[in-house]
Formats: structure tokens, C-alpha cells, sequence
């Protein structure tokens, strides 16, 4: 039985990788370009609010350990009301609101208004959600290091920067990369939620093409196949690190 | 801004918030209906849990909005589902009705799920996709069981069966508790999704009042808002309930680490 499982885990993926490509090149009849390129722009957008979420993650974690009372509490309101609200009234709220309110400003400064496209505007809500999902993430992963590391950096006469690379760091990147991991699976999910402003990402696109084919359910299921496809890559790819970042580790 | 609007139709919204209890509510329903055997099959292996493991796979691996849409609109593609009951119950069915039940008229129909009524769909694909999430959770907790407290069972002479029902798995769900409410506020955010195929939960309601209106702000901010309220209920109502029920375990962790709402909201591990 351990055997069979063992086949599974090496052929369950391949399968999916198998079916997706072949889907892509025999199934979708001249849609392949424009679904890899809609595939591309998920990727792009995922990634790059990754960025923003972990920009604002070291920020929030940041104000909430070592700010002050008034960096402190806009800290707790921002991640109290982040994580009360659904991801997709989020994108809704940036998008219709945020376009009225940037027009605003815009028109009160003078400036001609301008359209807040889709793409920035996913690209802003779902950085700022997971940003305070990451906050949390940075914040446990700060105070779970002892208080003595710090004191033994210090007493073995390190300046604090260099204390800090070499004692904090490697522990903090091992405890941060498993919630780390996690903020990344439910972030690239969340970036299906975009096409509801109709951003042309692979959702959006696999959702109109198959509505003018007629033929929804195939390119519905290619979607899923490459969501699976990022979440076993992705998943492979963070062992391999967890493994790595484990190598000082008793 | 003018919030008028959201009190002059609190009524649409109060039927907002209802759908999305009622929706959310039922998906964990049938979710934990769901997830206990899937759990107990991933558990044990073999042709069974290789299907559970391939199906919690699936559904943790792909979002809930394509879920939603493969059922709500990819399975009109097939012939033989727009031919079948699931499409359409036949006429007898839908004739079958009690006119006067309290308010409402109901039919027999109504209770074949049918692919082509929204609701009928967001039940079906939230019920799987947190059906998934569940067994997930559930099968960390049932493996993480003390040897020693099944061994105890069996040695009082439980028989396999009983030891399943009477303590594996009541034991895991208690030490499983503050996971599921995650799962739960997962599941309530998730549900926003209705919306999206046209059903007037609470970001419906919004979105409705937001186009009536022609305005940006107000129907968001009061979906917003209302979904705030109830995720920091429940977020409360978890914490009463894992007080109660964890309280021999003492896992309780310190304030200070978990901060103000702390632990409970968090995205679901994966």
C-alpha cells in the first residue's frame, strides 16, 4: 500500500501536467495564445501583490512591535478590518470606490482624471488583504525567537546589524516560511476573485471565450488544471526551501 | 456619502444577511457530512483514500469562484445534464406543492438540487469545496490522536466502530476546533462568491443598491461592514466555545502573543 501511495505522488501530478498540456494544445482550438497569456497575467499579478503583501506584512509587523501607540493602533485597526472582510468586496470597494476617490484627488490637484484599471486594482486589494495576513505571520514569527539569542549576540560583542543577519535571520526565515507558504497558496486563489472587475486574466478570459464557444466546462477546466499546476509547483517549491532553511536546525 | 440608502433598505439587507448565513451555514452542514468519511478514508489508505485524497486535492488546490462557475456554467454544456432531473425537475415534482406552509408556497421540486437555480449551485460547490477543507483539517486532527487514548478504548473493549464515534473522533474535533473556526470565517468570506452568479446575499444586496443608485461607495461599505460584524461573532462565539472545550488541555496561548483578534482569523493552512 505505502508503494501505491508512493506511485500516486508521482503520477497524480504528472497527470495533471499531461492534461493540461494536452488540453492547451488539442483542446481549446485556437485559444492557446490567448489563454497562456492570460495565464502570464495571473502569474504577474500574483506575484507582484506578493510583493506588496510582504512590504506591507514588514511594515504592519513592525508598527506593532516596535511603534508607538499612535503606529500601534492604525497597525491593529488595519489588520481587524482586513481580515473581516471578504476578499472579493475588497476588489469591489478598491475598484468602484477607489476610481471615484483617485478622481477626486486627481481633479482637486488639478490633474486631469485618469481609470484605475483593473490590473492595479487587484493588484492593490490583494495586497493589502494578505499584507495583513502577513503581518500576523512576521509578528509570530518575531516573537517566537527566545530573548536570549538577542542577548547572546550581544554578549558575544556583535553589532547589531551583523546580530542580526546571522542570529535572527536564518531563525526568523525558518519560522516565517511556513505561514509564509500558506499566505501564498490562498493568495494566488484569490486571484481568480479579480476577473469579477474584469481584469482579462485566465478566469476572466477562459469565462468569455467559453461562453462564445459554447463550450464553458473545457476551459473551465483548464483554469483548474493550472491552479493545480501553481499549487503543486508551489508547494514542491517551498518543501525544497523548508528543507534547505532546516539545514542549521538540530 | 450617503448611508441613507443602506438604512432606508435595511430590509434588502436583512434578507442579505440571512442568505449568506443560510448559505454558509448549510455548505458547512453538508461539509462536515461530507469530510468525516473523507477523513477517515484518507486515513486508511488504500483505493478509498487515494479517491479522498485526490478529491480534498482538487478542491483545496483550485478557487472556490471557479468552482462555482464549473457547476454553474460549465455543466450546461452537456446534453445529457440539461436533459436530466438535475436540470430540470419533471412537472409532477414541481406541481407537487403545500400552497400555505407558514408563508411560503413549497414544492417537491424544490428539494432535487437543480444545476440550473443559482442557489442549488453555490450550495453544491461551496458544500465540496468545504467538505475538503474540513477532511483536511479533520485528518491532521484524527492522526495527531494520542496512541494511548485509542489503546484505552479498545482495552475497555470498544469495538472498532465505537472507538471511531466515541473518542477518536469526538476527540478530534475538539482539538480541531480552532482550525475549523477558521474554516468557518473562510467559508463566510467565500460565500461572497453567490453574489457573482447573481444571488442577493449580503455583497448582492450592495452591489444591487450600488447600481440602483449610481453610486461607488455605499453598497460596498455596508456589505463590508456587515460582514465584519458577523466574522468578529463568530470569532467571539469560536473563542466561548474552545474555552469551554479545550479547557483540560491547556493550550490556551498568552495574550501577548496572540494579539487583539488574534489567532482565529487567519487564512486556512494549507
Amino acid at each position: 500500500m505505502k508503494n501505491t501511495d508512493r506511485i500516486l505522488r508521482i503520477v497524480a501530478p504528472l497527470a495533471v501536467f499531461g492534461a493540461l498540456a494536452w488540453l492547451l494544445a488539442f483542446g481549446v482550438g485556437g485559444y492557446t495564445a490567448s489563454l497562456l497569456k492570460g495565464a502570464a497575467i495571473t502569474l504577474v499579478l500574483a506575484v507582484s501583490s506578493l510583493v506588496l503583501a510582504t512590504v506591507l506584512g514588514l511594515l504592519g509587523a513592525w508598527a506593532k512591535l516596535g511603534g508607538g501607540v499612535i503606529l500601534r493602533s492604525i497597525a491593529n485597526v488595519y489588520t481587524i478590518i482586513i481580515r473581516g472582510v471578504p476578499d472579493l468586496v475588497m476588489i469591489l470597494l478598491i475598484y468602484y470606490g477607489g476610481q471615484r476617490s483617485v478622481n477626486h484627488v486627481a481633479v482637486a490637484l488639478g490633474f486631469e482624471p485618469f481609470d484605475v484599471s483593473p490590473f492595479l486594482a487587484g493588484f492593490f486589494s490583494i495586497g493589502i488583504i494578505y499584507g495583513a495576513y502577513l503581518t500576523e505571520t512576521f509578528r509570530g514569527a518575531w516573537l517566537g525567537i527566545p530573548r536570549g539569542q538577542i542577548d547572546a549576540g550581544k554578549a558575544l560583542g556583535l553589532p547589531p546589524m551583523l546580530s542580526f543577519r546571522k542570529v535572527l535571520m536564518p531563525q526568523l526565515l525558518r519560522s516565517v516560511l511556513t505561514g509564509y507558504a500558506n499566505v501564498w497558496q490562498v493568495l494566488v486563489k484569490s486571484t481568480a476573485v479579480v476577473s469579477v472587475i474584469g481584469l482579462s486574466d485566465l478566469v476572466g478570459l477562459a469565462d468569455k471565450i467559453g461562453k462564445s464557444t459554447r463550450e464553458p466546462f473545457v476551459f473551465l477546466v483548464v483554469v483548474m488544471l493550472f491552479y493545480l499546476v501553481m499549487t503543486i509547483v508551489s508547494e514542491r517549491g517551498f518543501k525544497w526551501l523548508e528543507h534547505r532553511s532546516d539545514r542549521w536546525a538540530a | 456619502m450617503n448611508f441613507d440608502l443602506a438604512f432606508k433598505h435595511w430590509d434588502l439587507f436583512a434578507q442579505g444577511v440571512w442568505m449568506t448565513l443560510h448559505l454558509t451555514a448549510l455548505s458547512l452542514f453538508i461539509g462536515m457530512m461530507i469530510a468525516v468519511p473523507t477523513a477517515f478514508a484518507m486515513l486508511r489508505g488504500g483505493i478509498a483514500g487515494n479517491v479522498a485524497h485526490g478529491y480534498v486535492y482538487l478542491f483545496r488546490g483550485t478557487p472556490l469562484i471557479v468552482q462555482t462557475y464549473l457547476l454553474y456554467y460549465g455543466l450546461s454544456q452537456f446534453e445529457v445534464i440539461r436533459d436530466s432531473w438535475f436540470w430540470r425537475p419533471p412537472s409532477y415534482l414541481r406541481k407537487a406543492c403545500v400552497e400555505d406552509f407558514l408563508y411560503w408556497k413549497i414544492c417537491v421540486s424544490d428539494f432535487i438540487p437543480s444545476l440550473r437555480s443559482a442557489w442549488w449551485c453555490a450550495v453544491i460547490a461551496f458544500s465540496l469545496n468545504s467538505g475538503a477543507y474540513v477532511a483536511e483539517i479533520l485528518r491532521g486532527a484524527l492522526k495527531n490522536t494520542p496512541k494511548g487514548e485509542l489503546e484505552a478504548a479498545r482495552a475497555m473493549g470498544l469495538t472498532d466502530k465505537q472507538v471511531r464515534k466515541l473518542i477518536h473522533l469526538p476527540s478530534a474535533i475538539r482539538r480541531a476546533l480552532p482550525q475549523y473556526g477558521n474554516e468557518v470565517i473562510f467559508m463566510l468570506h467565500g460565500s461572497s462568491v453567490a453574489s457573482v452568479i447573481t444571488l442577493q446575499d449580503i455583497l448582492g444586496t450592495g452591489r444591487t443598491i450600488n447600481a440602483k443608485y449610481y453610486v461607488a461607495y455605499e453598497g460596498f461599505l455596508s456589505a463590508a461592514f456587515l460582514y465584519l460584524c458577523i466574522t468578529y461573532i463568530l470569532v467571539f462565539l469560536f473563542r466561548a466555545v474552545e474555552r469551554h472545550y479545550l479547557k483540560h488541555l491547556n493550550i490556551a496561548e498568552p495574550s501577548a502573543k496572540r494579539g487583539w483578534f488574534g489567532r482565529t482569523v487567519a487564512v486556512p493552512a494549507r
